[in-house]
């Protein structure tokens, strides 16, 4: 690994800012790591060319004198953000020649901003998995062990900034797909509220509980992109009219007398021990800068499991409708008629995991189902929502695991989407709810890393982070990368 | 809640989704215990609590009624599986 | 006897500028596809952000036909597939319409009114077109219409026949073109008609098997298809045969229904709040802005007329349907003083040649102070009733102003005593035999034989002659 692409997004900045290398030396450098990194498949499409072209006007920008924040530094985005002109897959076979004719909201913000685009990352087919292994393109690796999986959806974004092939990666969450696969990789990963980030350009999987993140080394580097991505866009009615804060001005502010709660529920008997004191070291952390911690209960919190597989199912049934082989994307050779059409490309151009979830969905919304699935799953949706708000009179933030285990390995649970399902038990509430969420380095069991989630009301984005950074300031657990990187 | 194979085929007609033989007998066993694992959200009591569809409770905001998109057929066609003098063609329909 | 009930579901486009959930224009005849963008076509990514133009007109129609306005309506997504519909579903509303329970009236044949209630009327999006002849075996996919704003108006089945089935179509018609939300055109498809129709023996309160008409396309059709469909399900139903609930198409040429063949598979729409969309809440002050620019609306102007003007129910309920023609009406009336005489020309005159020729009042070439100078020349005398159709076609073929046609072609009627004594003596005259028989003829025989001689009066002055003083002097002349 190269001495710059080992760098957090605030070190390259730095870097620019100082004239120590430019734009076009740093992304040569991690367009040199990705190339070396191949075996990871982090990545489905490398724009190497456009990258180093933006590279070289954002240097050209930089000896202008007009270089903002965050010009010239490097960015990745998961493939389910629209990139004009380049191949948006969202890990489909379905949209494997799709060469999207406009830019997500997202994209032009950082393209902005100034970030030069290395290329897009691999995912879980229409964002549905939780280990990257429902690609089309064929799952990613963890880069801590190759036999294991990253998480996922967002695994190759979590994949790549854990492999230090990008700094900063774009990823999407509509269930834990940001907090998971950062927790499983070592890696800290932002799921901002719903509507603090708009949606236009990201393929919707469900469109209640979608939300674009970032994947990222340190809460510092979250806190830097946060600032570009977020924000209220007229293009999408979900989004938020509400003011953005400056997230780096707030990082530093002292937690002393920040409450933590912690939710009884996801202390019980069946945590894994070894997790457990994981957590128990960052809390005792928590406790020495100042925190206090308290009891909550959520508890409705064991049935959001259930309804969120109505209600994502429900909504992404609906969503991929478009893809019909009429206007875009695959489309099955030589349909007989207009039925052939539908059913052929659809049958071929989904994956398993996906037709599942459209078929779960279609049936939850037909005929006489609609009271004992849909609606049913969207009031219990309330009663968490309700447990949420109790909760946060009493606290601050909440503290949990990220997720039951550390990663497992590939394969394990590809048979079996219950035990998938129940891989997102500590995160998928907070989707239902709307949360902001966090997930950051909670040291290694085995070599394999653990995180801790921290997740707070509506819009308070920069509270988490500001707690985070302050553990990151005193812990090294995010300066881990696996030894594999380090040896080379 | 089980769901039977005609059952299956029934949904992914209504999906427009072909299963082949074999997926619908390896869709069959994981679908019911899917519905299985949802069916039990049906113990918690939730009369009178109303549907939460959105989880910020905030109401639409209304554009103003201009024209702002211009013609980009050509652009937006270049992904096409399949056009004839601006057209997206498919199989002959019968109405 | 049977009973025939029907309900129409009327779809009206909105008359914006641009797409209920895009920027793209809504204007008809663009060449295929050049107006469908990104949101249009339902690309991957995009969401759809509403029309607040489409509110208001919404608001204006549930306050012309008095319903209960939703403050709070909601989009819900139908699902189904079909190539005219892109993202695989439509944004409509379902349970949270933006337009609740309203009324209008129509009247009769036999000129009362009677009540038809609305249940609702909401809110959706457009399909594209789908052109099925240009290409062999294939179908082309015309997504510019798609997104174009709808109102769907639903009526209660309380319409009893065809007749009264147009007539409530006709309401319709001249509510949305007075409040100005639609242009109405049924022929471009502005404005198109489901119908519902079932029957069931006259007195029987249980309701029969409906079948539905899909996208009837003229006020005629409407008529022509339901009573076609009527006498269809009577004959079933005489055979001994069910009717089937189905969706049905009109062919005007066989002047029959027959059933679809696509779309009739048991559709479960699979309707659920559009997670891409929030509540639309309406506050009570746009409502009262919406209430406070309300234009007079066909029943009032209708009450109006008759009182301002002195003519009949049924003579204002023909000049008010059009807001135009009651406009052009208006200006006449008021114009030459004479209400009456105003409402029988543009009732028989105007009217019969938009009729006839198919053009709307605001291609007729007339304006309506021409028609308003005719009348002041027929109260003053100047003009008879023949002349005055004689200036009325010179007017239509564009000679100029009344009275300079009246001058140009020597229509000036004669009035002068003088002159008519001498036309009718010349008559009394060449005529003895006639002379004689009238003056032996019984008095009411006499009536009728008068009218021969005005005749040959009015023959003799090329129809300038002034038929009551003629009348007068002929009876004179004769009695003595």
């Amino acid at each position: 690994m190269s001495s710059l692409t080992k760098n957090t997004l605030a070190g390259l900045r730095e870097i620019l800012t100082r004239g120590d290398a430019s734009s076009v030396e740093i992304t040569q450098d991690y367009l040199a790591e990705i190339s070396a990194r191949r075996d990871l498949n982090t990545f489905i499409t490398v724009t190497q060319d456009d990258a180093l072209v933006s590279a070289k006007v954002a240097d050209q920008i930089r000896a202008a004198g007009q270089a903002s924040l965050t010009t010239g530094l490097p960015i990745a985005h998961k493939d389910l953000f629209c990139t004009k002109g380049i191949l948006t897959s969202c890990g489909s076979k379905m949209l494997s020649n799709f060469i999207s004719p406009y830019d997500a909201e997202v994209v032009s913000k950082c393209k902005n901003a100034g970030f030069v685009m290395l290329g897009k990352l691999n995912m879980d087919e229409f964002a549905m998995g939780s280990s990257n292994e429902t690609s089309y393109f064929g799952p990613v690796k963890n880069p801590w062990s190759p036999t294991h999986v990253p998480g996922g959806s967002s695994g190759g974004s979590a994949a790549a900034v854990a492999a230090r092939l990008t700094p900063l990666a774009t990823a999407t969450d509509t269930g834990g797909s940001i907090r998971q696969p950062a927790a499983f990789t070592g890696t800290s990963g932002l799921k901002p509220t719903y509507g603090r980030v708009s949606r236009f350009g990201m393929i919707a999987f469900a469109s209640s509980l979608d939300q674009g993140g970032l994947i990222a080394q340190t809460a510092e580097d979250l806190a830097i992109g946060m600032q570009i991505i977020s924000g209220h866009d007229n293009k999408d009615s979900t989004s938020a009219l509400i003011e953005v804060p400056n997230y780096e001005s707030l990082l530093n502010d002292s937690i002393r007398g920040l409450t933590i709660g912690l939710p009884e529920e996801f202390f019980d008997s069946r945590l894994d021990t070894r997790m457990q004191s994981q957590i128990e070291e960052v809390i005792r952390i928590f406790t020495s800068l100042g925190a206090n911690t308290v009891s909550v209960s959520l508890t409705h919190v064991a049935e959001a499991i259930p309804a969120y597989y109505v209600i994502a199912p429900a909504e992404a049934s609906s969503n991929l409708s478009r893809f019909d082989g009429v206007r875009f994307g695959y489309r099955a050779e030589k349909p007989i008629d207009l039925t052939d059409l539908y059913e052929c490309s659809r049958g071929e151009g989904f994956g398993s995991e996906v037709k599942r979830r459209i078929l779960i969905g279609t049936y939850a919304l037909s005929e006489g189902y609609f009271d004992a699935y849909y609606k049913k799953a969207q009031q219990i949706r309330r009663l968490i929502k309700q447990d949420f708000d109790r909760a946060f009179s009493l606290c601050d933030l909440l503290l949990s695991p990220t997720t039951p285990s550390t990663a497992f390995a590939l394969g394990e649970k590809s048979d079996d989407p219950v035990a998938m399902y129940l891989e997102d038990i500590y995160t998928i509430a907070t989707n239902l709810a709307g949360l902001p969420g966090g997930s950051f380095q909670a040291g290694l069991i085995d070599g394999l890393p653990a995180g801790y989630q921290l997740t707070g009301p509506a819009f308070s984005e920069a509270k988490i982070l500001n707690a985070a950074h302050k553990v990151q300031q005193v812990t090294d657990w995010h300066t881990h990368y696996p030894e594999e990187i380090r040896n080379v | 809640m089980s769901l039977s194979g005609a059952d299956i085929q029934c949904v992914a007609k209504l999906a427009r989704l072909r299963l082949t033989e074999a997926e619908t007998t390896s869709t069959l066993s994981q679908l019911n215990s899917i519905l299985t694992m949802i069916d039990s959200m049906q113990a918690v009591i939730t009369e009178g609590v109303a549907p939460l569809a959105h989880p910020l409770e905030l109401t639409q905001v209304l554009r103003i009624d201009e024209v702002t998109e211009e013609n980009a057929r050509e652009a937006y066609q270049m992904t096409a599986p399949a056009i004839k003098d601006g057209l997206y063609l498919v199989p002959r329909v019968v109405e | 006897m049977y009973e025939s009930v029907i309900g129409l579901e009327v779809h009206v486009q909105l008359s914006t500028l641009s797409k209920i959930f895009s920027g793209s224009s809504t204007s008809f005849g663009a060449s295929p596809n050049t107006q469908a963008s990104l949101i249009d076509l339902g690309m991957p990514g995009v969401l759809p952000t509403p029309n607040a133009k489409v509110f208001e007109m919404a608001v204006k129609f549930g306050l012309a036909i008095e319903a209960k306005i939703g403050k709070t309506s909601v989009f819900d997504r139908k699902n189904y597939f079909y190539p005219d519909l892109p993202k695989g579903y439509q944004i409509t509303q379902l349970d949270a319409p933006i337009v609740g329970l309203g009324h209008v009236n129509i009247t009769l044949e036999d000129g009362t009114t009677k009540r038809i209630n609305i249940t609702r009327a909401h809110l959706e999006e457009d399909a594209g077109k789908s052109l099925h002849n240009s290409f062999d075996r294939l179908t082309g996919i015309d997504l510019n219409r798609a997104g174009t704003p709808l109102l769907e108006i639903v009526s209660e089945p309380e319409l009893r026949s065809a007749k009264e089935a147009v007539a409530y179509l006709r309401v319709i018609h001249s509510i949305i073109r007075y409040l100005d939300i639609s242009d109405g055109n049924m022929a471009e498809g502005s404005m198109r008609c489901d119908c519902n129709v079932s029957i069931r023996p006259q007195g029987s309160k249980i309701l029969g098997t409906r079948t539905e008409i899909k996208n009837v396309n003229s006020f005629r059709f409407v008529e022509k298809a339901i009573n076609s469909e009527i006498n269809r399900q009577i004959d079933s139903i005489e055979d001994g045969q069910q009717i089937i609930q189905e969706t049905r198409l009109y062919d005007p040429d066989k002047n029959e229904t027959r059933p679809m063949r696509s779309k009739e598979e048991a559709n479960d729409y699979r309707y659920f709040p559009d997670p891409d969309l929030l509540p639309v809440v309406l506050s009570d002050a746009f409502i009262t802005s919406c209430r406070n620019s309300l234009p007079e609306l066909p029943e009032s102007r209708k009450a109006r007329y008759m009182e301002a003007y002195g003519i009949s129910q049924y003579d204002a309920g023909v000049l008010v349907a059009d807001r135009d023609v009651a406009d052009y009406f208006a200006e006449i009336a008021e114009t030459s003083g004479d209400g009456k005489l105003s409402a029988n020309w543009v009732m028989g005159n105007v009217l019969a040649d938009l009729n006839q020729t198919g053009r709307s009042i605001s291609e007729f070439p007339v304006e309506a102070n021409d028609i308003a100078s005719l009348i002041i020349r027929i109260k003053d005398k100047t003009l008879n009733s023949k002349t005055a159709k004689t200036v009325f076609e010179a007017l239509l073929s564009g000679e100029g102003s009344v009275d300079s046609i009246i001058k140009e072609r020597g229509l000036v009627q004669v009035t002068d005593t003088g002159a008519l004594r001498s036309v009718v003596d010349t008559v009394i005259e060449n005529n003895p035999h006639q002379v004689t028989n009238y003056r032996v003829a019984a008095p009411d025989k006499q009536g009728k034989m008068l009218g021969f001689f005005v005749g040959q009066v009015m023959k003799i002055s090329q129809g300038k002659a002034n038929p009551q003083m003629v009348n007068q002097i002929l009876l004179d002349k004769l009695s003595g």
